[in-house]
């Protein structure tokens, strides 16, 4: 029997200027040609875990490594990340950040380039490589220019050209949009079975990747990791997708891991199921839909420098009380509209409207900056730009100061969205859940009748992502309009009342949740595909629905 | 010399331009004659246009254009208010300032003559000219390229050079976003008060980047070096400062008619030869290898030789008819067109014809669909 790949010998791990161990007496190994799929709630070590199989930790970051790490039969005490560039290829989450180059064909040759292969040889594997990718008419073109499913499979590509026998994947889809993320999987699927490459994969959004794992790690939030197959693993895991709770929830034996599986488990279910639908939406989408629009956009045009059309006229009205989600793929024009309806960008045409708190509406574009906030909020996509100061605390104040409101008020917000975050830590070290939940308080502190946020789960663990949802409906509860830009189907099918699907600038389908996610099958939630043509979105729903019938 | 081969488009290589500009800017700055001055701008002017490439740094040609326009009307001012004025046309009369005797030597104000005034255009040109043969070389040779073609022991300094050129559209994208959220927060505040408000985000979301692209390079493999003893590198650091100071003492040698003759040229020699042995021991360690190295064949040759044989030239003038370089100016005449200069700068407007077309990308900007701003996770 040969030599697993990656072994971890009662490896414990502990960061600079920590006082308890990120990683405990991990021990671990993984076999050659295996996919491990590393699960875990945000901040576990999960990076940390893969940090320490390609020696970054502790070579790069410090901190102290007790234990062994053996790649291949090299120990990571004695090599270096840069020594083990033959053997291990690293992926990270943004591709760009990682880019030394600036074209598709430099960056691929890069890591050959630093290994000193010929130039015969790096002109074959080259090409080999972007055969392999399917991206071979993209040689020349700036890796800027590329979208983001494409700069992720150039990244995988650029460190396979080395030929590594390990290829660690940290979050590799966290950006992407359903078809960009299928496609990256589909290259590191290809490569497992094709070229008998090891992966390591980290991945928040299980349902993604699960069916495709050999195996499941685990890192609990005290550091301990436990390995196992993928179906005994997901039996406890905190962390699962939509097709594990449901049959979990129905105690379908085995655990079915992917859609296929448990749409052959849930013949029984789907019987039961019909004629029978969810109940229907809450009564506050339902008052939502009579009432009078809060924002009314009509005929929106943003044009971007350089002649590229990001909206092409695009209808919207957004109602009191609703959960409108906006979907489309990357550089559909999402973040441009979220913008133009904020009014931060003025449009190139048409008029957005927003009722005014006197009465009567306003055009928010025309409105200086303090007052616009008090009519529309917006969370952008990286909200941490919005924080500058060096406590919570301290943001919280300036949120008071800037929104003229009474001191404490975006304190007491904070402390409803998130209970446990400590006034005198800096915002840079919360974690991804509680920083959100810091920039969505000091946008709240205004007290903006609409509120907009741009992609909010990214960097969420499904825990966090469901106290997101839960917040968000609480937001709705209280009278306030939102949207929110997402590519999440599942987050999509928990929260939203309503559905706006963009594609190339323009809306292409608008309507309730069920309908239009129903209707497309790469927007339709785990749960819809199982039960298909039952109108079911989510566990809870069909947990609802048959234990009320029990009752 | 090789064949041409002018029908494949691809990047002549870098060096070959600069060799060719640097040729060049040598033959304009010969003499003050502003028929051969103009007709070297024309020549760098007509190889830019035909040879040069569709990157950013291509299009600021212009740039260094201006620049020149710039030098000569400075030139000029500065001859009308403190010049000295030489000559006997008048050609605008202007009151003196009479300054006192400790300032003796400068000349404010005065009446401006034809022949000062000419004097001091043609000199302000042959700077201008200069400065345009630099931008010919920046417009028609890739940098990034010319880092590549580096000596080995230079690698890591190159490649931190392109990876700060690199962070700079990043940078600007950072900043932009971050003034964006500001006024999400209502901050209308603009110049040194919005300052601290957009420095540290800015600030921290760059020293994150590096620190990721660091990390990124480190893992691909980036400043693998051979375990090399400490003795070697010793003698590579020994030779090229030996040679660098050898060198230093070698140009005072070669300036100053007074030092020995054993300090000049020998010494000169010795110290260029040392530095490239330091650099050969230094590229010992270091075992990367370049991808698509830019071959160097016919038509570099060409570019190369046609840069120097325009300098032979007007150097070959300067020695044998040393007044045909200049403007004639007392009394005030006509310029000679001495017909060797003109035939050398011909030949280095060669490489318009006899190189191969730089390559041209195909265009892919996205017709529709917004370049979202693209934030990291």
């Amino acid at each position: 029997m040969d030599e697993p790949a990656v072994v971890l010998e009662s490896v414990s791990v502990t960061l600079a200027g920590a006082d308890r161990p990120v990683l405990r007496s991990v021990d671990l190994s993984v076999e050659e040609g295996e996919l491990a799929l590393v699960v875990g709630r945000t901040g576990s070590g999960k990076s940390t875990l893969l940090g320490a199989m390609c020696g970054r930790v502790p070579h790069f970051t410090g901190g102290t490594l007790r234990g062994r790490v053996l790649v291949h039969g090299r120990d990571t005490r004695e090599h270096r990340p840069r020594d083990l560039a033959d053997l291990v290829g690293v992926v990270g989450q943004d591709p760009l950040a990682g880019f030394v180059t600036d074209t598709v064909e430099e960056e691929l040759a890069y890591g050959m380039e630093q290994l000193g292969l010929s130039a015969a040889t790096m002109r074959t594997r080259v090409e080999e490589t972007l055969d392999l990718l399917g991206i071979p008419e993209l040689r020349d073109v700036p890796l800027r220019e590329l979208s983001g499913g494409q700069q992720q499979r150039v990244a995988i590509g650029s460190v396979l050209t080395a030929h590594p026998r390990v290829i660690l994947l940290d979050e590799p889809t966290s950006a992407l949009d359903p078809v960009g993320a299928e496609d990256v999987l589909a290259t590191v699927t290809r490569l497992v079975h094709d070229l008998a490459v090891t992966v390591v994969l980290a991945e928040h959004r299980v349902e993604r990747v699960l069916h495709h794992a050999d195996r499941v790690v685990h890192v609990a939030p005290d550091g301990t990791v436990s390995a196992g197959e993928p179906a005994a693993m997901m039996a406890t895991s905190e962390v699962t997708s939509p097709v594990v709770e449901l049959g979990r929830w129905a105690g379908w034996q085995p655990l079915p891991l992917s859609v296929r599986d448990a749409r052959r488990a849930a013949a029984d279910l789907r019987a039961g199921l019909r004629g029978r639908s969810p109940s229907p939406v809450s009564p506050r989408a339902a008052a939502a839909g009579r009432r009078e629009p809060v924002v009314r956009a009509r005929g929106l045009v943003v044009r971007h420098p350089g002649e590229v059309l990001a909206v092409a006229g695009v209808d919207l009205d957004l109602r009191a009380g609703e959960v409108t989600g906006l979907m489309g793929r990357n550089g559909s024009g999402k973040s441009s509209l979220l913008w133009a309806l904020q009014g931060s960008t003025a449009p190139t045409a048409g008029r957005v409207r927003v009722l005014a708190r006197e009465g009567g509406e306003v055009n928010p574009a025309g409105l200086p900056p303090d007052r616009r906030r008090e009519r529309v909020g917006l969370v952008p996509q990286s909200a941490a730009d919005l924080l500058y100061l060096d406590t919570v605390g301290g943001e919280c104040a300036q949120a008071d100061r800037e929104s003229a409101a009474p001191p404490g008020t975006c304190a007491r917000l904070l402390a409803r969205l998130a209970p446990d975050v400590p006034a005198d830590r800096h915002p840079r070290d919360l974690s991804e859940g509680q920083k959100l939940a810091l920039v969505l308080a000091v946008q709240l502190t205004a007290d903006p009748p609409v509120l907009l946020l741009d992609e909010p789960t990214r960097g969420l663990d499904p825990v966090a992502k469901a106290a997101l949802a839960s917040t968000l409906q609480g937001l709705a509860d209280d009278g306030r309009a939102l949207l929110v830009a997402t590519h999440d189907v599942e987050f999509v099918a928990e929260c939203a009342d309503r559905v706006v699907l963009l594609a190339a600038g323009e809306v292409v389908a608008e309507g309730p949740t069920a309908q239009v996610v129903l209707a497309s099958p790469t927007l339709a939630p785990q749960v819809a595909k199982v039960l298909r043509p039952g109108p079911w979105l989510t566990v809870d729903e069909v947990r609802t629905a048959v234990d009320g019938e029990e009752r | 010399m090789g064949r041409l081969d002018l029908d494949v488009p691809r990047a002549v290589h870098p060096a070959a331009w600069w060799g060719w500009a640097v040729g060049l800017a040598v033959a304009a700055s010969a003499g003050t004659n502003p028929l051969l001055l103009l007709l070297a701008l024309a020549v760098a002017g007509l190889v830019v246009a035909a040879r040069r490439g569709s990157s950013p740094w291509a299009r600021a040609f212009r740039l260094y254009l201006w620049l020149g326009v710039a030098v000569v009307l400075v030139r000029v001012l500065l001859h009308v208010v403190v010049g000295v004025k030489t000559g006997r046309t008048v050609v605008l009369p202007l009151p003196r300032v009479s300054l006192p005797t400790w300032a003796a030597g400068v000349e404010l104000g005065g009446d401006v003559r034809l022949e000062g005034l000419l004097a001091a255009a043609v000199t302000g040109l042959r700077l201008a000219v200069v400065i345009a043969c630099i931008g010919a070389a920046n417009a028609l040779a890739n940098p990034k390229r010319l880092l590549r073609s580096l000596p080995a022991a230079l690698h890591e300094v190159g490649a931190a050079v392109v990876v700060s050129v690199s962070v700079a559209p990043q940078l600007a994208e950072s900043v932009q976003r971050v003034l964006r959220a500001r006024q999400l927060r209502g901050d209308g505040a603009r110049g040194l008060r919005a300052l601290p408000a957009v420095a540290l985000p800015v600030l921290e979301d760059t020293l994150e980047r590096s620190l990721l692209l660091a990390a990124a390079m480190d893992s691909r493999g980036y400043g693998r070096t051979e375990p090399d003893g400490p003795a070697g590198r010793r003698a590579a650091s020994a030779a090229t400062l030996t040679g660098l100071l050898l060198v230093a003492v070698g140009l005072y040698g070669v300036l100053d008619a007074s030092t020995p003759a054993l300090l000049g040229t020998p010494a000169l020699l010795t110290g260029l030869l040392l530095c490239g042995a330091g650099l050969w021991l230094g590229g010992r360690r270091v075992h990367t290898s370049v991808y698509r190295r830019d071959p160097w064949r016919g038509p570099e040759w060409l570019t190369l030789g046609s840069g120097v044989v325009a300098a032979a030239a007007l150097t070959v003038v300067g020695r044998v008819d040393p007044d045909a370089l200049s403007l004639p100016l007392s009394p005030l005449a006509p310029p000679a067109l001495p017909v060797l200069g003109v035939a050398g700068l011909l030949v280095a407007a060669l490489p318009a014809l006899l190189t191969p077309p730089p390559p041209r990308p195909a265009a892919r900007v996205a017709p529709r669909g917004a370049r979202e701003v693209r934030a990291r996770g």
